[in-house]
């Protein structure tokens, strides 16, 4: 087992490029550090796939770059996770499933190839709830991905999903940053868990273009790092336009992380009351009112507000993401690529390759998916869950004429234990209560490692802001992570413990 | 949610589900959907559907031919193709 | 105009509409930048989107949404300045995504109105709508034993779905709307028409009831018929089989029936008919489209002038009769070759060359009027020979099929065989008082009264000036010399 050197793999982006740029180190070295720390963290089960030759090559070419002068971006050399949901060119892509056993597409999705472009160093694809359904990562058909944050209760507890792996490989340093991905809350929740910070940018800032596609309409790309200012400069080369997208939305990117000026002052911070559910955890209110008087603090000022629809929003998800899934999931039929199970006839054969390639969850979403949309319930659940969708996105509109960002919880608990609330899917389900809002409505957010639980597992704080306004998201973001001054560290670290 | 309906929809979708795979998914199905009645609540009677998240037009391609030409591409990850190696997938048969 | 089918409990009415499927032209296909060609190599015209290979995603091509205008302009239909794609979800292999992107609630095209000239005169046949869809690639069955083969060139070609009213009554009516449409598209340019390669494909639904019966009944679908011999054909075998199955005692049931072109009948597809649920929901992956009306606008001042126009034209312009001007209309090209051979100047004379001795030479020859042996330029010149009485009309016959053999020029022609009209008065009457003179018998049956006997004095100098005396002169100067 090669022995991982923790001073490159504890860096952050920022620290690493600086680090790059005035050549302490190459991406060589820092590369070959965070290969070994993935070996090296196996148990964790974070990556299906893991790329050390790719990397190493990569890396070369990343070191020849710099010493020319000519690094790509800040995220040149930078060793990376990449969530198995991006279709990765001539490497296995599974979305977690085992319908897309053996898949290598030929071809790179546009985030990844952006990021490829930038200079990034892909480590391998990360684990992930099968298709992104999940809030655990217990769905995979790669199996459970383990928590970097254990206690001494020798429960192994879950990273959050569905980016789950991703959130593991960063929080348990053997990435530098993680592409994710968010449907209802996949990216920020598994950072609330895994005490990292996870950011979904607003819909339509990232491409969709070679994402296996769970819900159209709610698949956003995001980072996942250890510091917002690594979410703002990994952010920045994830983003574009793409034709290839007709969902993509071409505006101006600006620089995100220059929008880390620690300025809020007179910025209205939202507070929605609706957000204060019955029976939260009293740990996680009052880490919310801790998060309330920081940025009050810091010059904010706190301003509560309603949306007396926001609880409508989880009921709403439940219907409109499973809708596009059932159609999404249909091109899985074992006839051009990844799994087939024989059978006599041809229906026989798409019966028993969906039945056995998709796993449990998959295949009860798909189940509601398929219903909400047949005749005679269409217009009582998909219409009625798109008119709720349009009286969320009205209130959220609302409320963004009276305040520029808004507070809340990340996740109402932190991590839970490894087969704990697997039971009753609808318990599993509220672990994204407070994301799915801004998810329903295409808005940017973020989860930054506000603290500890009562028993010292990691806790975030989610920031809301307008639609294409990320910079006041990393602004208030950076503020709080200042603020939180989260030292914290997970038990296991870079593959030693 | 009964038993009935959990086969049908399982036939609509293609996926084989087992008798005792029916049963517990009627359980759960009947769970999250009354969990979904919650919606009832809100009049939605004047109320528009949502077309989009993003409040843009619709952008459009040229009328050009610049993909296509390589059936290996979309070939490669092909369960089954026929033995002589031509450009096609191939399925059970379909008795039409 | 009614078309009944007499049964044994009395008459019968059929009602008939037709789902024609329209391949848009375009280079592209509907949502990606793959080739729409016909008969390429199986799979060569197929991008990771048209193999829905994962996280594919469509873009609309822009020149489609322009075509489908078109289209609807040129039906004289309301066009929907917002339309919606949706779903409709099914599994089928040559259905990569597992579901066809169409639309359904907000079509792009509204309703219209297709004009027919049926012999008994214009029947007015109502347009339901018009919408985009993608095409399905194809299933191979015959190729293997045990297994299918799919080939997705096909699989997201732009195709218009145009849907008639249930006005259609008869066989004849559901022909002719056929080929009325066809006409249209092509003058349009928004689809070749070409049925053999699957251009224009039609699916009828058929119901017949008894006559002053106001409900519809239930209808049957015959699915992809490829020809407007084989629509006429499949409605007419469908229609008397339910008008059977009823007067049997029987109900006709709501299926899909395939046209077996070889056994002429049709047949239901699928001995169990399985309930389709196609859960059409509108598609994430793409917005509504929202046109404007400037966009619309801007379409129909550039389009063409559609058959029934000029249909009309040719009657008030050339003093054509209508269903000379109908049949000369009815493709862009035969209507383009007619007006240059009208040039010469006698439109009538044009058109009757054009009808009937050109059309009898093409379709003994199975040619399309393109590839005409003879150029409508030297049509022309032909039918100006004629007017301006250089030759006859018998003799230009003779000049058209040397023409259509050999080629050339038909003044060349003319002076070559010495073909050239005798319109010399004296050499005429020299032939007339020569032929008088060895034929006192007919003369004095002239003066007796029996003027019919002209014909035969006619028939006599044509012959003897090998057709080429000029017979209105002939006639003239006979009615002098025997008179
Ligand atoms: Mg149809
Ligand atoms: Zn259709």
């Amino acid at each position: 087992m090669p022995t991982v050197n923790n001073a490159l793999t504890d860096l952050t982006i920022a620290a690493a490029r600086d680090g790059l740029d005035k050549g302490d180190f190459t991406s060589k070295e820092l590369t070959e550090a965070h290969i070994a720390a993935v070996e090296a963290a196996r148990d964790l089960n974070a990556f299906i796939t893991e790329t050390p030759e790719l990397a190493l090559k990569r890396a070369k070419a990343s070191d020849e770059r710099r010493a020319k002068g000519k690094a790509a971006s800040g995220m040149d050399g930078i060793p990376i996770a990449v969530k198995d949901l991006y279709c990765t060119e001539g490497v296995e892509t599974t979305a977690g499933s085992h319908i897309l056993g053996g898949f290598t597409p030929p071809y790179e999705s546009t985030v990844t190839q952006n990021l490829r472009d930038a200079g990034a160093v892909m480590l391998g694809k990360t684990n992930m709830d099968e298709f992104a359904m999940g809030s655990a990562n217990i769905t995979s058909y790669h199996g459970n991905v383990i928590n970097p944050w254990k206690l001494d209760d020798g429960k192994d507890r879950v990273p959050g999903g569905s980016s789950g792996g991703s959130a593991a490989a960063v929080a348990g340093h053997l990435a530098l940053g993680g592409a994710g991905s968010d449907t209802g809350g996949s990216i920020r929740q598994p950072a609330s868990f895994s005490g990292i910070v996870g950011m979904k940018p607003t819909y339509g800032r990232c491409s969709r273009w070679g994402m296996v596609a769970f819900a159209s309409s709610l698949d956003q790309a995001g980072p996942m790092t250890r510091s917002v200012e690594d979410a703002a400069i990994m952010l920045q080369s994830m983003v574009s336009y793409d034709a290839k997208d007709s969902t993509s939305v071409d505006q101006p990117i600006p620089d995100f992380a220059a929008a880390l000026t620690g300025d809020i002052k007179g910025l209205k911070v939202g507070v929605p009351k609706e957000y204060r559910l019955d029976g939260m955890p009293g740990e996680i209110e009052t880490l919310w009112q801790q998060g309330i008087d920081w940025l009050k603090d810091a010059g904010a000022e706190p301003v509560e507000i309603s949306l007396p629809h926001t609880k409508y929003a989880l009921p709403t998800y439940y219907i409109v993401a499973p809708a596009e899934a059932s159609s999404n999931l249909a091109r899985y039929d074992g006839v051009r690529y990844g799994l087939r199970v024989p059978g006599d006839s041809l229906d026989e054969m798409y019966e028993n390759t969906r039945g056995e390639g998709f796993g449990a969850e998959v295949r009860r979403r798909i189940m509601i998916g398929t219903y909400v949309l047949s005749a005679g319930y269409y217009d009582a659940y998909y219409v009625k869950a798109m008119k709720l969708r349009t009286l969320i996105l009205q209130e959220f509109q609302q409320a963004f004429e009276g305040v520029d960002v808004m507070l809340t919880p990340t996740a109402p608990s932190p991590a839970f234990a490894i087969g704990e609330k697997m039971d009753d899917p609808v318990q599993m389900y509220l672990n994204d209560v407070f994301t799915v809002p801004a998810s329903m409505a295409g808005l940017p957010a973020i989860s930054v490692p506000g603290g500890l639980s009562d028993e010292g597992l990691p806790l975030g704080l989610h920031l809301i802001t307008k639609p294409f306004d990320e910079e006041t998201l990393f602004r208030v973001g950076g503020v709080l992570e200042e603020a939180a001054n989260f030292t914290a560290q997970p038990s296991y670290l870079g593959g030693a413990s | 949610m009964d038993k009935a309906t959990v086969n049908n929809i399982a036939k609509l979708a293609r996926i084989k589900v087992s008798d005792a795979e029916t049963e517990s998914l009627a359980g759960e199905l009947t769970n999250i959907f009354d969990w979904i009645e919650q919606l009832n609540e809100v009049n939605t009677d004047n109320v528009e559907p949502m077309t989009s998240v993003v409040a843009m037009a619709m952008p459009s391609r040229v009328d050009e031919v610049n993909d296509g030409d390589d059936a290996e591409r979309v070939l490669k990850n092909a369960p089954d193709r026929p033995a002589d190696g031509s450009s096609f997938y191939a399925v059970p048969k379909v008795v039409e | 105009m009614s078309y009944l089918i007499e049964g044994e409990t009395g008459d019968w009415e059929v009602v008939i509409g037709l789902e024609v499927h329209a391949q848009i032209v375009s280079k592209a296909k509907l949502f990606s930048g793959a080739a729409t060609d016909f008969g390429a190599e199986p799979n060569s015209q197929v991008s990771l989107v048209d193999a829905a290979m994962p996280g594919m995603l469509p873009v609309i091509n822009e020149v489609c949404i322009e075509q489908a205008v078109r289209t609807g302009l040129g039906l004289n239909a309301k066009i929907n300045l917002h339309s919606v794609f949706e779903r409709k979800n099914y599994f089928y292999p040559d259905l990569p995504q597992g579901y066809q992107i169409s639309q359904f609630l907000e079509p792009i095209v509204g309703e219209g109105i297709i004009t027919l000239d049926m012999p008994e005169g214009p029947r007015e046949i109502g347009v339901e709508r018009l919408h985009m869809e993608q095409d399905a690639g194809k299933s191979l069955h015959d190729q293997d034993p045990k297994r299918t083969f799919i080939d997705l060139n096909r699989s997201g070609v732009a195709l218009m779905e145009i849907v008639s009213k249930p006005d259609l009554r008869s066989p004849a009516e559901a022909g002719a709307y056929m080929r009325k449409l066809r006409a249209i598209v092509r003058y349009l340019g928004t689809c070749d028409g070409n049925m053999e390669q699957g251009s224009l494909r039609c699916d009828a639904n058929v119901s017949v009831r008894p006559t002053g019966e106001k409900e519809l009944r239930t209808r049957a679908e015959i699915k992809n018929i490829n020809s407007v011999r084989f629509v006429m054909a499949a409605i007419e075998y469908e229609a008397e089989r339910q008008v059977e199955v009823y007067e049997d005692g029987g109900n006709v049931v709501q299926e899909t029936r395939l046209y077996d072109a070889n056994k002429g009948e049709t047949r239901s597809m699928r001995s169990k008919e399985e309930a389709h649920d196609y859960r059409y929901f509108p598609d994430p992956d793409l917005l509504p489209i929202d046109l404007t009306q400037d966009f619309v606008d801007q379409i129909k001042a550039t389009l063409p002038e559609l058959p029934d126009a000029k249909k009309q034209r040719f009657i008030d312009d050339y003093g054509l009769a209508i269903d000379d001007a109908a049949t000369l209309v009815a493709d862009k090209e035969t209507a383009d070759y007619f007006e240059a051979v009208a040039k010469a100047g006698d439109a009538k004379l044009a058109a009757n060359w054009v009808i009937h001795e050109l059309f009898a030479v093409l379709n003994k020859a199975s040619l399309s009027i393109a590839e005409s042996p003879v150029s409508s330029d030297d049509l022309g010149k032909l039918v100006g020979l004629i007017s301006d009485d250089t030759i006859s009309g018998r003799i230009a016959k003779d000049v058209f099929e040397v023409m259509v053999t050999e080629g050339g020029d038909p003044a060349d022609i003319v002076e070559d065989k010495g073909l050239k009209q005798i319109t010399d008065t004296g050499e005429i009457e020299a032939m007339i008082d020569a032929l008088i003179a060895d034929n006192p018998e007919q003369a004095q049956q002239y003066r007796d009264g029996n003027t019919k006997v002209t014909g035969w004095f006619v028939g006599q100098i044509m012959k003897a000036s090998e057709g080429k005396a000029n017979p209105q002169m002939v006639n003239e100067l006979l009615k002098k010399k025997l008179g």
